[in-house]
C-alpha cells in the first residue's frame, strides 16, 4: 500500500529536519533488508508467540451479542498480550530491528503509557537502554504505567511543554533523537511520523488482521462484515484493517475520540474535525486553527489524545475504503462499564471507544452479520481515572 | 544579484534571528530596526508555531509567548509591510511547513514576494520534500533556503548543488540553543559545499559569543544567532531593542574581524 516515496495518496512523506534524514534512510534500508530475512522473521515470530503470547484470541462475545440482539460480535483480544496491549507487537519488531542495526538505546513517546511500558519491556528483554517521554499531564492520569516503566529499568521524562500530553511527548522524543542518533533508535509507537515509520509500524501490527482473518475462517468459514477499532495515531486500527483492505465487502470502521463532543473544542477527533496539514514528519489530517497552529486536543483517553492521525488512515478516508466515526468520553465510559459487566472483560478506555460504536451498530444489523471489535488493550490502567470521572476517588 | 546575495557581498555576514510578536509586535519592529542599524546583514524573522520541533527551550519559549500575545501569520505580514517602509536589509522567514501549507502555499509565498521577504527557511522541509513549495518559491522569486547538518555526509553535495540564496549549515546535532562548545568538523563540511556551489554558507545553532561567531565566520560566510538574542528579549522585554542593538554590533564586529 505504501508508495515508493513513502506516500499514501497525498499523505505521508518525510517532513523532518535534515539532521534526521540519514537516520530514517538507514532505518528504511535496514527494514527492507530484514523484513525478508528468514532469520529475522523467525526470531520475531518466536518473540510474538513465546514472549508476547500470540496469537491473541478471537473470542465470541455471546452475552453481548444476545444483549444487543443484532450482529454476532467477536472480540480480538489484544488485551491478552504480554504488557496488556497491541503495542508490544510493534515494539518487539522495532527493538529487534534496532538491535540488528547495532543500536543500544531505545527512546519512545507514550500517551497512555502502554507504548512506553512495551518499549521498556523490550529494552529490558534485549538489554538495551530506554528513555520514555511522557506528557506531564499523562504521567498523572497514568501513574501506574509510569511506575511500571521505571520498574522495567526505563527513565521516564515528564514533558512540560505545550499541552503536556502525547503530541508534546512526540515532539520531545524527536528533539532527543536529533541530538543523539548514532546509538539510538526512536521506537515510534504508532503508524505516524515520517516514512518509513507508518509502514514499519503497520507491518508489525498487521499480525492482528492476519490472525483475525484466519481465526474467522476457522470459526465461521467466512469473513466478517465489519471490523471496528479505535484510532488515535491509528496503529491497532491499521493492524486490524490491513489484511481486510483487499476484501471490499468488509467494512472497516475507525473510532476517534470525540472527547466532550466534536462540536466543542475539547475533542481529539482528527478526521471529523481536522484538515490536511504537515506536522510530526507527515502530511495528514490535523486538528489546527486557521493559521496552522496545532490545536490543544482533549480526550479522557490519554492514548487517543493526539491532534493527528496516521497517513494511511487519512488515505483510507480519502478513498472511502474506511469509515471514521467519533465517540464521546461519556459513550466510551459507558462502554467500558458495559463490557466489564456483560463479558467480564475490562477494556482499555481507548478500546472502549470501539466497543461504544459496536454497541450502536450491532442492533442495526441482522443476526447473520458478524462484527469484530479489536480490544486493543486492557483497562486496569484506567480504573482510577474512570472512578474519578464517575465521582469516586480511589487510590491506586 | 538576489537580495540575499547582497547580504554576503561585503564580507562575512552576521544574521540575527528574532521571533515575531515576542513579547509584542512593536518590540519586534524596534528590535529589527536596532539590529539593522547595528550591522545585521540579513535578518531571520520567525513566524511562531505551536510545536516547534527543531527548537530548544529558549526559542520554544519565544514561540509560546508570541502566540499567547496573539501573533498570527497575517499580523507578521503587516509587521513586514511596516518595516519595509524604511528597513532595506534582506529579510527571510523562518517557520514550519504547516504555517505555509495551511495558509495556502501560493498565497503565503506570493505575499512574501509582495511585501519584500527574500527567502524562506523551513527546518521540517528536507531536500526530499522541497517540491512541496519550491515551484511556487521559484515562480515568485523567494529563495527556499537549504539546511545541511553534521549528519548530512553523503547528502551534502546533492543539497548544495540545488541550493538557493544561502546555505544554512547546522553546527551541531540536536535543537537550537546556546552551546559552550561546537565540536563538529565544520570546515570539512564547508569544503564539500564549496566544491558544489558558489552560493554563500552561514553557520547557525549554538552560537552565542563573539568568539564563537568569529570562529564560525572564519570557516564560512557568516554566523546565525537566535537563542542568545531571544534571551535578551526574555530578560529585557520591551526594553530589549537597545540591548539587541549593542549585542548585534559586538557580534558583527567579531565576524568582520575575520575578513
Amino acid at each position: 500500500m505504501t508508495n515508493p516515496n513513502g506516500r499514501f495518496g497525498i499523505h505521508g512523506g518525510q517532513y523532518i529536519p535534515e539532521t534526521l534524514m540519514n537516520a530514517v534512510i538507514e532505518l528504511e534500508q535496514a527494514y527492507n533488508h530484514y523484513k525478508n530475512d528468514p532469520q529475522f522473521c523467525a526470531e520475531l515470530t518466536e518473540l510474538f508467540n513465546e514472549y508476547a503470547g500470540r496469537p491473541s484470541r478471537l473470542y465470541y462475545a455471546a452475552k453481548m451479542t444476545a444483549d444487543l440482539g443484532g450482529a454476532k460480535i467477536y472480540l480480538k483480544r489484544e488485551d491478552l498480550n504480554h504488557t496488556g496491549a497491541h503495542k508490544i507487537n510493534n515494539v518487539l519488531g522495532q527493538a529487534l530491528l534496532a538491535k540488528k542495526m547495532g543500536k543500544t538505546r531505545l527512546i519512545a513517546e507514550t500517551g497512555a503509557g502502554q507504548h512506553g511500558v512495551a518499549t521498556a519491556t523490550a529494552a529490558a528483554l534485549m538489554g538495551m537502554e530506554c528513555v520514555v517521554f511522557m506528557g506531564e499531564e499523562d504521567t498523572k492520569r497514568q501513574a501506574l504505567n509510569v511506575y511500571r516503566m521505571k520498574l522495567l529499568g526505563a527513565d521516564v521524562v515528564p514533558v512540560k511543554t505545550g499541552t503536556a500530553t502525547l503530541k508534546d511527548a512526540v515532539s520531545e522524543a524527536m528533539r532527543e533523537w536529533t541530538s543523539r542518533i548514532a546509538d539510538t533508535h526512536y521506537c515510534l509507537g504508532s503508524v505516524m511520523g515520517p516514512h518509513p515509520f507508518p509502514t514499519i509500524v503497520r507491518d508489525f501490527q498487521a499480525v492482528i488482521s492476519k490472525e483475525t482473518k484466519q481465526q474467522m475462517m476457522e470459526k465461521e468459514g467466512r469473513l466478517p462484515d465489519a471490523v471496528i477499532a479505535c484510532v488515535g495515531g491509528g496503529s491497532n486500527a491499521i493492524g486490524s484493517f490491513y489484511h481486510f483492505i483487499e476484501d471490499e465487502d468488509v467494512r472497516l470502521i475507525g473510532c476517534e475520540a470525540a472527547g466532550r463532543g466534536i462540536d466543542t473544542f475539547e475533542t481529539a477527533a482528527t478526521i471529523s474535525t481536522g484538515r490536511v496539514g504537515i506536522f510530526h514528519g507527515m502530511k495528514s489530517y490535523f486538528c489546527q486553527d486557521q493559521f496552522g497552529q496545532i490545536a490543544p486536543v482533549y480526550s479522557i483517553s490519554a492514548g487517543l489524545d493526539y491532534p493527528g492521525v496516521g497517513p494511511e488512515h487519512a488515505y483510507l478516508h480519502d478513498i472511502g475504503r474506511a469509515e471514521y466515526v467519533a465517540v464521546t468520553d461519556e459513550e466510551a465510559v459507558q462502554a467500558f462499564e458495559y463490557l466489564a459487566r456483560t463479558e467480564g472483560i475490562i477494556p482499555a478506555i481507548e478500546s472502549a471507544h470501539a466497543v461504544a460504536h459496536a454497541i450502536k451498530l450491532a442492533p442495526t444489523l441482522d443476526k447473520d452479520k458478524i462484527i469484530v471489535i479489536t480490544i486493543s488493550g486492557r483497562g486496569d490502567k484506567d480504573c482510577a481515572a474512570i472512578a474519578r470521572y464517575r465521582g469516586e476517588d480511589i487510590y491506586e | 544579484m538576489s537580495n540575499i546575495a547582497k547580504a554576503f557581498a561585503d564580507g562575512k555576514a552576521f544574521i540575527p534571528f528574532i521571533t515575531c510578536g515576542d513579547p509584542d509586535m512593536e518590540t519586534t519592529a524596534a528590535v529589527v530596526r536596532a539590529a539593522a542599524e547595528n550591522g545585521a546583514d540579513l535578518i531571520e524573522l520567525g513566524i511562531p508555531f505551536s510545536d516547534p520541533t527543531a527548537e530548544g527551550p529558549v526559542i520554544q519559549g519565544a514561540n509560546i509567548r508570541a502566540l499567547q500575545a496573539g501573533t498570527t501569520t497575517d499580523r507578521v505580514f503587516d509587521l513586514v509591510r511596516e518595516l519595509r517602509k524604511d528597513v532595506t536589509v534582506p529579510m527571510v522567514f523562518m517557520t514550519y511547513a504547516n504555517v505555509v501549507f495551511s495558509y495556502g502555499a501560493e498565497l503565503f509565498i506570493s505575499t512574501c514576494s509582495k511585501i519584500g521577504i527574500d527567502g524562506l527557511i523551513l527546518p521540517d522541509l528536507p531536500f526530499e520534500e522541497k517540491e512541496e513549495f519550491l515551484p511556487l518559491c521559484q515562480q515568485y522569486g523567494v529563495d527556499l533556503i537549504s539546511l545541511i547538518a553534521p549528519t548530512s555526509e553523503n547528502r551534502i553535495a546533492m543539497i548544495a548543488r540545488e541550493a538557493e540564496g544561502f546555505i544554512y549549515l547546522v553546527s551541531s546535532l540536536g535543537v537550537t540553543g546556546m552551546r559552550s562548545e561546537i565540536k563538529t568538523d565544520l570546515a570539512s563540511i564547508v569544503e564539500v559545499i564549496r566544491e558544489n556551489t558558489k552560493i554563500p554558507c552561514a553557520i547557525g545553532f549554538g552560537i552565542s559569543t563573539p568568539e564563537q561567531a568569529r570562529k564560525m565566520a572564519a570557516i564560512s560566510d557568516g554566523a546565525i544567532v537566535g537563542s542568545a538574542i531571544i534571551r535578551l528579549l526574555e530578560q529585557h522585554g520591551k526594553d530589549a531593542p537597545q540591548y539587541v542593538g549593542e549585542y548585534v554590533r559586538s557580534m558583527k564586529g567579531a565576524v568582520v574581524a575575520t575578513n
